[in-house]
C-alpha cells in the first residue's frame, strides 16, 4: 500500500526546514454519522522526526487536528543527504514509518 | 406593480396566519396541507423551490402526525406562502436577469 | 420570526428599479469580452491568468497560506487516486482513455461542449460516466469520490492549457443552451433572493461571513476541488448543489440540464484562461 507520508526536508545554511502531509481520517469521536451514530475516535497521537539518531521534532496530534495533518516546521542541524524518518502512532496502535533523504 | 402585488399577499398571508382561528381538525389541516403541496409543486416545475418550504411542509406533517393540528394546520400555510413567494420570485426574475448582465 | 423573514424575503423583491438597458446584440464571443473587461477593470492589479485562482487572486493573506500548502497540497492523494483509477481497465478490458480524445490526456479545457447528435450539452462529468456505462461499469456519484478523483486527474494533464469552449454558430440550440446557462447565472433563487452574480460579480473579494468571495472569471478552472470546509474532494456538481442550498433553494439533480448549461456559460466566459486543477480552496 502507498505510505500514507509525504516528506519534503530542505538543509539550509544552519537549519532544515520539513514539510510533511500525513493522510490519516482523524475523526475526533465526536462526530456523528448520517445515521445519528458516533463515529469512533481514530487519530494520530503522536508524530516523531528523527534524524542523525537523535529525535528533532515530536509533534502530539489526537482530536482537535483534522483530517490529513499538514505539518512544517525547522530544526537547527542536518544536512543534505542525511536521512529523515518519520514515524506517527495513532488511538488505535496502528502506525506507519517513512525515510526520506535531506535535500 | 407586481412588487407590490406581492407585498400585499404576503401581508395578506401573514395576517391569516396571526389571527386568531377555531381549533383545526385533521380536515382543515389536510386542506391547508394539500394547498400547500400544490404551490411547492408549482414552485417545483418552475425549478425554484425553497428549503424552508420543505422544512414547513415537514414540520406541518410532524405535528399532524402526533394530533397538534393547529401548530400543523399553521405550518402548512406557512408552507404554502413560502412556496407562492417562490413561484412570485420566479416570475418576477423571469422579467428581471438580463438588467443584471455585464455588458 | 418566520413571519418576518417572510416579509423581508419579499421585501427583497422590491429592489431599486434598474434603468432597462436597450436591447442590445450580444454574441458569445462578445460577452465573454465584456465579462473578461470587467474583471480585469475592477481588480486591475490582478493579472488576468490569475483570475482562477479565486479568493486567492483577491486576498494576500490567503494566498500567503495557499502558496505554501502547494508544496503538499491536500488534493495529492485523490489525484494519485484518480490517476490508478483512469488507467486501471474495466471488466471488458478497456479503459477510459479509449472514450476520450487523446486517450482523455490534456483534453480537459475543452469541456463542455455541445453534442449535435444528442442536443445537449457534455460536461467532463458527464462523459466519465458515459464512458462507464458504454463499458458496463457502474457510474460514479456525481459529487466526490471517484468522480473527483477521476475529474482530478484528467484536469492535471491540462493544468497551464487554456479554456477552449465552443459554441457552434451552426447549431441554434447550441446559443440556446448557452443562453440558459447565462440566464441561470443572473437569475436569483432561494429564500435568500441571491443569483450567482450576487456574490461572484457583485462582490468578488468581499467577505460572506468567514469566506472571501471568489470572482466569477475563471471560478471554474481549478474545479475539482478539495474544500477544507469538506474535509475532502468536491466536483462542479458538489458546488452547484451546495451553492443553491447555501442561498435556500433546493438543489436539482447533478448535471440537471440547468447545471449543464451554466457551466457551459461560464467556462466559455474563462476561454483563454488556464486550467489550474484540481485545486484547493479553504
Amino acid at each position: 500500500m502507498a505510505s500514507t507520508i509525504r516528506v519534503r526536508a530542505i538543509a539550509g545554511a544552519d537549519t532544515t526546514e520539513v514539510q510533511a502531509l500525513v493522510q490519516h481520517p482523524m475523526d475526533s469521536g465526536f462526530v456523528k454519522n448520517a445515521k445519528g451514530e458516533i463515529i469512533p475516535a481514530h487519530h494520530i497521537e503522536t508524530v516523531q522526526f528523527e534524524t542523525g539518531g537523535k529525535t528533532v521534532f515530536t509533534a502530539l496530534w489526537g482530536p482537535a487536528v483534522s483530517k490529513d495533518p499538514f505539518v512544517k516546521f525547522s530544526f537547527k542541524g542536518g544536512k543534505k543527504g542525511d536521512d529523515l524518518k518519520i514515524t506517527w502512532v495513532d488511538n488505535k496502535g496502528a502506525t506507519d514509518t517513512t525515510t526520506a533523504k535531506i535535500m | 406593480m407586481r412588487i407590490m402585488t406581492s407585498i400585499v399577499a404576503g401581508a395578506a398571508v401573514l395576517m391569516a396566519l396571526t389571527s386568531a382561528h377555531a381549533a383545526e381538525t385533521a380536515d382543515t389541516f389536510k386542506a391547508a396541507y394539500e394547498k400547500a403541496e400544490a404551490a411547492n409543486k408549482k414552485a417545483g416545475e418552475l425549478r425554484n423551490q425553497w428549503t424552508t418550504t420543505d422544512k414547513a411542509l415537514k414540520a406541518a406533517k410532524k405535528a399532524a402526525d402526533e394530533g397538534n393540528f393547529d401548530v400543523a394546520t399553521k405550518q402548512a400555510k406557512q408552507a404554502e406562502a413560502l412556496a407562492n413567494a417562490s413561484i412570485a420570485q420566479t416570475k418576477q426574475e423571469e422579467k428581471l436577469w438580463p438588467d443584471a448582465v455585464i455588458r | 420570526m418566520r413571519g418576518l423573514a417572510l416579509l423581508v424575503a419579499l421585501g427583497m423583491l422590491a429592489g431599486p428599479q434598474l434603468a432597462r438597458a436597450e436591447a442590445t446584440k450580444s454574441s458569445p464571443e462578445k460577452d465573454m469580452k465584456a465579462f473578461q473587461a470587467y474583471f480585469t477593470h475592477k481588480f486591475p492589479k490582478v493579472p488576468l491568468k490569475d483570475f482562477v485562482n479565486g479568493p486567492y487572486s483577491m486576498n494576500e493573506g490567503l494566498r500567503k497560506q495557499w502558496i505554501e500548502k502547494e508544496t503538499f497540497p491536500p488534493y495529492d492523494f485523490a489525484l494519485d487516486h484518480g490517476k490508478e483509477l483512469f488507467n486501471k481497465p474495466f471488466k471488458n478490458g478497456k479503459t477510459f482513455a479509449d472514450c476520450f480524445p487523446n486517450k482523455g490526456i490534456g483534453i480537459r479545457q475543452n469541456y463542455p461542449y455541445f453534442d449535435d447528435k444528442t442536443n445537449e450539452v457534455i460536461t467532463l462529468e458527464v462523459a466519465v460516466n458515459q464512458c462507464l456505462e458504454k463499458n458496463g461499469e457502474k457510474p460514479y456519484n456525481y459529487m466526490k469520490d471517484d468522480m473527483a478523483a477521476v475529474t482530478a486527474y484528467m484536469a492535471f494533464t491540462s493544468r497551464g492549457k487554456p479554456f477552449n469552449i465552443k459554441v457552434p454558430k451552426n447549431n441554434p440550440k447550441a446559443l440556446e443552451a448557452y443562453e440558459k446557462g447565462k440566464q441561470y447565472f443572473y437569475q436569483r433563487r432561494g429564500q435568500f433572493n441571491f443569483s450567482c452574480a450576487s456574490c461572484h460579480v457583485q462582490e468578488p473579494g468581499e467577505h460572506i461571513r468567514a469566506e472571501v468571495l471568489a470572482p466569477a472569471l475563471g471560478i471554474l478552472n481549478a474545479m475539482p476541488i478539495y474544500r477544507s470546509e469538506w474535509g475532502g474532494m468536491g466536483t462542479i456538481s458538489r458546488r452547484f448543489t451546495s451553492c443553491n442550498s447555501q442561498v435556500r433553494g433546493v438543489p436539482l439533480k447533478p448535471q440537471d440540464p440547468e447545471y449543464r448549461n451554466v457551466e457551459y456559460y461560464l467556462s466559455y466566459m474563462a476561454n483563454g484562461l488556464p486550467i489550474s486543477g484540481p485545486g484547493a480552496r479553504p
